[in-house]
């Protein structure tokens, strides 16, 4: 009864505040039912089946995937409202017909919920540095990650990516775990080993250490033309662009056979997947034909990077330092900059300067006046949190 | 001038990089040749002008802290090379530092100090007068460090806690140390310039670069 009078509230809140025009009125319908009954996503999770998905890149992505590949409506927090409270606010207003619930969880609030939803599948992506004033330190994301797995039932299968030596380590705990191989590239934080703190080495497509921690035996694969899971293979050619989106890709592809979707059905449905809640997105920004794209953190930056360096069209990066974003832009000076010599970049945000220095020390040229930008040319954007969310709304659909 | 930075898998989690990327800039842009050595677990400490040490997380802190004390990292220094040390950088230096939870940790023992878990994280931005300048970064530490009688701080805490809420690092004839992350010499240029000079042994040439808007930038927000 409780919990109805709960689910109530967060619909009628969720309602006034979106009629108040006041946010999207995901998060605050969700707190006020939370208030009223702190076990209520315990209760509207049950006569579910829940996957959650976390890491630090890729969760919204991973997500929309996972909801695409499944072939039928399932309920999702796809406004990127990933604590609790968007998971309350998602599972509210659902239809009581959709018997699948797809969660993206923010990393630090991952073991509460998964206490929270008892998961069917739990989708494990990466972990890197990200925000380090707000979670400080990754590694201990992962330790908290590592203690709580230890109570997960034999019913919940984690798939995991094998690549990322973090996410394996929080992983090992859990009893049921899937790896992944997605040859995933960013190792500047699991240099060390998680378990020793000695040097992991990095060879073949595979990694290990001399204290015997090493890169498991993997179920499920990423190669160059497609997927592998089990024994077949599956072409896979996507429409959002970047490696890392086939990374995403081969996890959900994994999640979706683990909840008895033909791999092949999910492959072509992923395929007609154009963009993510305005990710790889194509608009209309000051009056210029825009690519817009998130990034975030070093790993997420690095990886974008990598698919722009042959565009013709011209680049702008937007840094903003709110909240959201992390108050310190450090972690500037870990994104390889230096992939974009030759090329100008367009910065602007609340950042900006500090992106500018960057470029300045890695050889690449900037221009900071808005009033300089080119006037007709095609523009490829770039930008992080609170940046891409201003930008996306600034925008218009092509 | 031969630049070594040290261990950067293991203390380099703040961008620190940025630091020996400015260092390098500002001294090739006037004509100083300056090389930059990595120097990874396993490797040998080679002979440079100036070590870089880091920000890093507990574990990989105490294994810097193992590394160093079994090389020639602080011999090195005795024979007349400098240093740049930043946050976990600057604790390995001292007598003690804590790592996970309240385990003391053995320093270096290079300088006279101490360093004890904080009640409370220092997570923001820092800005410290350093003989008449201002110095701007951001502090992200859970230590408070404590500085031995003749051990003279690099700079007053202005805005921030740095070491202790009253003063940020310590300073020596061969080490530069702070809490100030950001990278502090991409963020404060005449402070990346004071140890070029030093380690050139010259007066330097003006170089007017977009970091010293930056820097006026910053230090309107950080000061205000």
């Amino acid at each position: 009864m409780r919990a109805k009078i709960a689910k109530s509230c967060v619909q009628l809140v969720n309602r006034v505040s979106k009629a108040a025009g006041r946010g999207a009125g995901t998060v605050i319908g969700g707190r006020v039912g939370l208030a009223l009954d702190p076990q209520l996503l315990a209760k509207l999770s049950r006569g579910r089946q829940v996957v959650l998905v976390s890491g630090t890149n890729g969760k919204t992505t991973t997500t929309a995937l996972v909801c695409a590949g499944l072939g039928r409506a399932a309920v999702t927090n796809n406004t990127g409202a990933n604590m609790p409270a968007g998971h309350v606010a998602a599972l509210s207003a659902a239809s009581s017909q959709h018997d699948v619930a797809v969660l993206e969880v923010d990393e630090a609030w991952l073991p509460k919920v998964v206490s929270d939803v008892g998961p069917v599948v739990l989708v494990l992506l990466n972990l890197s540095r990200d925000q380090l004033d707000r979670v400080s330190e990754v590694r201990q994301i992962a330790l908290k990650w590592r203690e709580s797995f230890r109570s997960l039932p034999n019913s919940t299968v984690v798939i995991a990516n094998a690549d990322d030596p973090l996410v394996v380590w929080a992983a090992h705990t859990a009893p049921n775990v899937r790896w992944v191989a997605t040859a995933h590239q960013w190792n500047l934080d699991a240099a060390s080993c998680p378990e020793c703190t000695s040097p992991l080495t990095f060879d073949a497509g595979s990694w290990s250490c001399r204290c015997g921690f090493a890169r498991p035996e993997v179920t499920a694969s990423l190669s160059d033309e497609g997927i592998v899971v089990g024994s077949s293979h599956y072409d896979l050619a996507l429409q959002l662009p970047g490696s890392f989106n086939r990374v995403n890709a081969v996890l959900a592809v994994t999640a979706l056979d683990e909840l008895g979707v033909d791999p092949g059905d999910a492959v072509a449905r992923l395929e007609k997947v154009t963009d993510v809640a305005g990710r790889f997105s194509e608009r209309i920004w000051r009056s210029h034909r825009m690519r817009l794209s998130l990034a975030k953190n070093p790993a997420g930056f690095a990886a974008l990077l990598a698919t722009v360096t042959a565009t013709d069209s011209f680049i702008a990066i937007g840094i903003n330092d709110r909240v959201a974003d992390g108050r310190d832009p450090s972690w500037l000076y870990d994104v390889p900059f230096e992939l974009l010599r030759g090329k100008t970049v367009y910065c602007f945000g609340d950042r900006a300067l500090d992106l500018a220095t960057r470029l300045d020390l890695a050889g690449v040229s900037f221009v900071l006046d808005d009033t300089e930008w080119p006037t007709a040319d095609d523009v490829l954007v770039i930008a992080n949190y609170t940046a891409f969310r201003d930008v996306l709304e600034g925008s218009t659909a092509r | 001038m031969k630049i070594a930075l040290l261990y950067p898998e293991l203390l380099g989690t703040y961008g620190d990089g940025g630091n020996v990327l400015a260092l390098v800039e500002r001294s090739v842009r006037r004509g100083i040749e300056a090389s930059v050595s990595e120097v990874h677990h396993g490797d040998e400490v080679p002979e440079a002008d100036l070590y870089v040490l880091g920000g890093g997380e507990d574990g990989p802190q105490r294994m810097a802290a193992d590394l160093l004390r079994a090389s020639s990292f602080a011999s090195r220094v005795s024979d007349g090379a400098r240093v740049l040390a930043i946050c976990a950088g600057l604790q390995i230096l001292g007598t003690s530092f804590c790592v996970e939870g309240d385990d003391e940790y053995q320093g270096l023992g290079m300088v006279e100090c101490v360093t004890r878990r904080g009640s409370s994280r220092s997570v923001g931005n820092l800005g410290t007068e350093v003989h008449g300048d201002r110095l701007v970064g951001f502090e992200n530490h859970g230590g408070v460090t404590e500085l031995g009688a003749d051990l003279r701080p690099l700079g007053r805490v202005l805005h921030g806690r740095g070491n202790d809420g009253s003063v940020d690092g310590f300073v020596t004839d061969s080490i530069w140390a702070t809490y100030a992350h950001g990278p502090v010499l991409a963020l404060n240029p005449w402070f990346c310039d004071e140890i070029i000079a030093v380690l050139a042994n010259r007066e330097l040439d003006e170089l007017a670069t977009v970091a010293d808007e930056l820097y006026r930038r910053r230090c309107d927000v950080v000061f205000a």
